[in-house]
């Protein structure tokens, strides 16, 4: 079946959607879930309905309002899509959590929230009970997926049990308005203070409708779900998007390498939206495998790479890039038609090796705070150095640009949410006018692209008056074989040392029993010089700890300078 | 049937033998992610060997929160049971 227009402006709610396309799809497979290469079930969208109603009904006895809070805490699994149907079919207002959080994240979220209904995997639920905090979890309706049977669940209900209802009355639909609430989603961005992003059902579907014209999905498509489905890449484009349309969203149910490359030709998977660290790891995967060619089959292939990359310098031609490298097709099944991306920084170099195969990566930004996304690269033509251009209906403005033309990037889309729960200053800081003001730096060049080069706050400028992104600068130390690094501006970790001759400071976590050895010292070296003078980095720092990542292993750059500042001082720092 | 001691000293012995950190050094409390030094990738990598070793299954999402050999021992034992 070939993509058609979507139009979304008849829908009030997305409950309303949902339900129109599970009886419109009824006969399509909606899920497939696999538990490692062994498939537990497939679920048309008429079973996962059905399901999801059985569930919606059980909550409406229990007491389930519209208006009052769902929160879902579950890693990527069936369950977690007929729960969230199931609370907008309720009328409910969705709290999806990140199930890597720790329990007494959990909580502090459950109740920042006020959930009154919480649905969650049993042995997160064995986590959260057993944390001194549980109080907050006694006046809620709690339900639990995979608890075995018989077993003692103080107090939560197990979800077998709970969807037994002989639905001899159906639940009640309750229907809800554009700009009632349909999520609260934290932001994974920061520490501190939880931030609860309240987004409307206007922000989801006016962002479905945009997204879904660039890139459609339709029936018989499969979208692989492997980010968590709580993050706003995969709730839209795993769940949201696909399901209005009528394709099927693939899990897993884990994230081991070798159960994730073998899905691809499995399932013949056309969409999956990855972290850049993954993309690396296929890249590295895929480097080592042309190495072991012979000499002839080496040069065969990287001349067909040159062929293809010419024939799809102005846009991707799929059928034809199949045919030019069907071996590296077949093994991501035949059918990828992308990778989708976004949120850390990818690696333009590693944009630019899977296009040269056929395999476009689609990049975009954008924020929790403004729904999924507000840029991504259309591929009319293809740049692995931006991140592409603003979706229909968002508007994005540079302030206060320097000579560069950078600024910070504020947008303006029918897509920002309403503010932040319980937090109406943070929320007047945030959003002012209708504007997004979103703490990242960036440019728009002559094609409308717009380039991300860094935050607001962790930035130097040099006594030539020049603005230095330390993100800007880490694309050129990658591989340099370390386990991970990050580059700060001094003055952003000691934020009481002096403000003058700001400069720049690279932190290494080596692997994991490697000395710092002197061949790094001068590889390290070596790339600086590569960089313009005002732009090298001044000194190192050997840092003994993992780096604090968010779930989509983002690095939190703010956690870790905050932790360099508590344990030691710039004396630490050894110059390059 | 093996006990949950039992267990925690096989768990404790591979990781020893893997890691090359000396059986005495490892305590069922330990945070593996931070005594091991290894990260989450590298817990799938354990947690197969693990399988292989015990023959058991051990599901990714069954382990999520699980940070020290303790628990993780607890676990397994459950499987083995």
């Amino acid at each position: 079946m070939k993509p058609f227009t979507l139009d979304l402006s008849s829908y009030p709610s997305l409950g309303e959607a949902l339900r129109t396309a599970n009886n419109k799809w009824a006969n399509h497979i909606a899920l497939i879930e696999a538990d490692r290469d062994r498939e537990n079930h497939r679920l048309t969208y008429s079973e996962f309905n059905s399901m999801a109603l059985k569930l919606a009904k059980s909550l409406q006895s229990s007491g389930f309002k519209p208006g009052q809070r769902g929160a879902i805490l579950m890693s990527n699994q069936s369950k977690w899509l007929v729960s969230a149907y199931a609370i907008f079919y309720c009328g409910g207002i969705l709290v999806p959590l990140d199930f890597k959080l720790t329990p007494s994240e959990h909580h502090s979220l459950l109740k920042h929230a006020q959930s009154t209904v919480l649905i969650t995997e049993y042995p997160l639920w064995m986590g959260l009970n057993r944390s001194i905090e549980n109080e907050e979890l006694t006046r809620m309706t709690i339900v639990v997926t995979e608890a075995p049977d018989g077993e003692d669940l103080k107090g939560a209900q197990n979800w077998k049990r709970y969807l037994e209802d002989k639905l001899t009355q159906p639940p009640q639909f309750q229907p809800r308005n554009r700009e009632d609430i349909a999520c609260i989603v934290y932001s994974s961005g920061t520490g501190g203070n939880p931030k609860g992003c309240l987004l409307t059902h206007d922000n989801y579907l006016r962002q479905c409708q945009s997204l879904m014209s660039w890139y459609p999905f339709w029936p018989g498509m499969r979208y692989l779900s492997i980010l968590p489905t709580n993050h706003a890449i995969d709730f839209m484009v795993g769940f949201i998007g696909p399901f209005i349309c009528g394709a099927t969203v693939v899990h897993l149910r884990t994230l081991r390498p070798e159960y994730l490359r073998t899905a691809f030709p499995q399932y013949k998977i056309a969409y999956v939206s990855v972290v850049p660290m993954i993309l690396n790891a296929l890249e590295t995967n895929l480097k080592l495998k042309f190495s072991k060619l012979s000499a002839f089959q080496h040069w065969i292939l990287k001349r067909l790479i040159d062929i293809n990359r010419l024939l799809t310098s102005n846009k991707p031609r799929p059928a034809l890039s199949r045919k030019l490298l069907p071996k590296i097709h077949e093994a991501f099944g035949g059918q990828l038609r992308a990778f989708i991306t976004g949120g850390a920084f990818a690696n333009p170099t590693t944009l630019q090796f899977f296009y040269d195969l056929g395999i476009p990566v689609v990049n975009g930004y954008g924020l929790t705070e403004s729904g999924t996304a507000v840029t991504v690269n259309d591929l009319k033509p293809f740049r692995s150095d931006t991140v592409g251009k603003p979706l229909p209906g968002v508007t994005i403005d540079i302030l206060e640009p320097d000579q560069a033309g950078i600024g910070e990037i504020a947008v303006k889309s029918q897509t920002i949410m309403k503010g932040y729960l319980n937090e109406p200053q943070l929320t007047a800081q945030t959003i002012k006018n209708g504007t997004l003001l979103t703490g990242d730096l960036g440019w728009i060049d002559s094609c409308g692209h717009l380039h991300l080069v860094g935050r607001l706050k962790n930035m130097i400028v040099t006594s030539g008056g020049k603005n230095i992104y330390p993100e800007d600068i880490e694309a050129n130390f990658n591989d340099i074989g370390v386990k991970e690094f990050c580059i700060f501006s001094v003055n952003y970790v000691w934020k009481r040392h002096s403000l003058k001759q700001e400069k720049l400071m690279i932190v290494l976590r080596l692997e994991s029993n490697l000395p710092f050895t002197p061949l790094l010292l001068k590889e390290i070296r070596n790339r600086n010089l590569r960089l313009f003078d005002f732009r090298r980095v001044s000194s190192y720092l050997i840092w003994q700890q993992d780096f604090p990542r968010t779930a989509s292993l983002k690095i939190k750059r703010d956690l870790l300078a905050e932790s360099i500042a508590r344990n030691c001082g710039p004396e630490l720092l050894t110059n390059l | 049937m093996s006990t949950i001691e039992e267990t925690l000293k096989q768990l404790l012995e591979l990781t020893s033998k893997k890691f090359h950190i000396p059986f005495d050094q490892l305590n069922p409390e330990d945070d593996f992610f931070e005594k091991l030094d290894i990260n989450s990738l590298q817990v799938l990598e354990l947690l197969t060997q693990l399988e292989t070793h015990f023959q058991i299954e051990l599901p990714d999402y069954e382990l999520q929160g699980i940070k020290n050999f303790g628990t993780l021992a607890e676990r397994i034992h459950s499987r083995l049971s």
